[in-house]
């Protein structure tokens, strides 16, 4: 379970995140939606203690993620695609963190076989493409065997078989009870992997609700999204 | 181990950090070539030296100085090649406690960078008194202040890696900081070391020059200023170091990452 209360966190003179309060709950995956520089990021950090929020909090499992026990072991991150040292390879980036939070070594390799980098895992992964290193990053965000996952557009460079592989993987992570929170843009995808639906613009909460609530009277959740969203876009090309 | 601790502590953040710095090839290729360039010096200082009046273990620990930019630009890097990568967010992902996570970096780095810097000091020593020529007699650790001298500027390496750590976490991009660390012991202090005379004790080189690596008080002249002795200078490194640590954990913790 996540909960953000009245998170709200300027950068000088914006806004990114503005008094913004929603649960993600157990059990189902919730993706999170907003046009870009809406603040998802934003709150994907504040939620994990990287930045600070000007006013309100965010709580894991009812505590704050800097007083939580063995961090790894109750949340499991992937923030951007690469946060892993070019030099490293795969096994010896996932053997540090697996160590700072006393997680067996024989993790390691049952994670690296889960995502698929079993050949590559003794390569540097400065080498790795975007897609392996996006794996990577999964690897590292299940290390722990979490019960809460925050993923903030995982398919980023993934090609259409690593795109179905995410959809299935956390599906079945949010059949097993886990609490799986998601990030995207893309509202097709969305569509078709989240049940429950977080939708922000301009940092502050749009919607919070169910694909199917969303999606109904509309010709689809991309119209819907669409439609919830006219008035907040930040950037947006000329049409003409 | 886990089974009793119930929470994460500089044990755990101290193996994450072995593990970083050991499975990084430059690392070990750095460290490599600071201990080659040391002894090479102390080779070449020893093939050459005439004079058996000077202060043939000062003169052995030359190559120290070059070494530790070494020692500092690693140092340094380890810091800032965190954020360079993004490391640093799964690193605070692991370890939120933030000056816990940079104290195991310092300890972990301090031993490895102390053992490197030791193991150099004594194999300058030893490969200088082995190449002496022009029939000078080779110093030996049990004459009056060669112990100390060689294990000081060994002690150094580590100082200057730690200052190097500290700064890396202060200013956070690997080119600045390293800029920062060269400035700051190398050319200020030299600058200083001319200009004002009364600071010239406290500069990293000089110290090292003049304090840790010598056997006896260094005496230049009427204008010479008074250095510092042995273990004061030692002291002077520490407290830098521990300035830069202390400055370096307080920015982390308050800064977004």
């Amino acid at each position: 379970m996540i909960e953000a209360r009245e998170l709200t966190r300027r950068y000088g003179p914006t806004i990114a995140v503005d008094a913004l309060s929603f649960d993600v709950r157990p059990g189902s995956v919730t993706g999170f939606l907003g046009p870009n520089g809406s603040g998802k990021s934003t709150t994907m950090r504040l939620i994990l203690g990287l930045d600070r929020p000007d006013a309100g909090q965010a709580r894991i499992g009812g505590r704050r993620y800097r007083e939580l026990r063995w961090p790894l072991r109750e949340v499991g991150a992937l923030l951007e695609a690469r946060a892993f040292h070019p030099g490293r390879s795969a096994r010896g980036h996932l053997a540090a963190l697996a160590a700072g939070n006393a997680i067996p070594r024989t993790r390691v390799d049952e994670v690296i076989d889960m995502v698929g980098l079993t050949g590559a895992a003794g390569r540097r992964a400065g080498k790795f493409s975007l897609g392996m290193g996006q794996r990577l990053g999964v690897a590292a965000a299940l290390l722990g065997d979490p019960a809460v996952l925050l993923l903030d557009e995982p398919v980023n460079g993934l090609d259409p078989e690593g795109v179905r592989w995410i959809r299935d993987l956390l599906k079945s992570l949010a059949a097993q009870g886990r609490t799986v929170f998601v990030s995207s843009h893309l509202i097709s995808e969305m569509a078709l992997t989240a049940e429950r639906l977080v939708v922000i613009g301009r940092g502050r909460l749009l919607a919070d609700t169910t694909v199917a609530e969303m999606s109904a009277g509309s010709a689809s959740l991309e119209d819907a999204f669409f439609r919830l969203t006219d008035t907040e876009v930040e950037y947006r090309g000329a049409t003409s | 181990m886990s089974g009793t601790t119930d929470r994460y502590g500089l044990a755990q953040a101290a193996r994450m950090e072995w593990i970083k710095l050991r499975s990084l090839r430059s690392t070990w290729w750095t460290l490599a070539v600071t201990a080659a360039g040391t002894v090479g010096i102390a080779v070449a200082v020893g093939r050459n030296s005439r004079d058996a009046s000077a202060d043939l273990v000062n003169n052995a620990l030359a190559g120290v100085v070059p070494g530790l930019l070494l020692a500092g630009a690693l140092g340094v890097l380890t810091m800032t090649g965190e954020y360079s990568s993004g490391t640093i967010r799964a690193t605070l992902a692991v370890i939120p406690r933030r000056p816990l996570a940079l104290m195991a970096k310092a300890v972990v780095f301090g031993v490895v960078t102390l053992i490197v810097g030791e193991a150099a000091a004594f194999t300058a020593f030893f490969a200088e008194a082995a190449t002496l020529r022009h029939g000078i007699a080779a110093p030996t650790l049990g004459q009056p202040g060669v112990l100390r001298a060689v294990v000081l500027t060994g002690a150094a390496f580590c100082l200057i890696g730690l200052l190097g750590l500290g700064l890396g976490a202060i200013v956070r991009h690997s080119a600045a900081a390293v800029g920062v660390l060269v400035a700051g012991v190398y050319v200020i202090a030299q600058v200083i070391g001319f200009l004002a005379h009364g600071a010239a004790a406290y500069m990293p080189i000089l110290i090292l020059e003049n304090s840790l690596s010598t056997t006896r008080p260094v005496d230049c002249g009427p204008s010479c200023p008074e250095f510092l002795s042995a273990w004061a200078g030692l002291g002077v490194l520490a407290l830098y170091a521990a300035i830069a640590l202390t400055a370096g954990g307080w920015l982390l913790a308050k800064r977004d990452a």
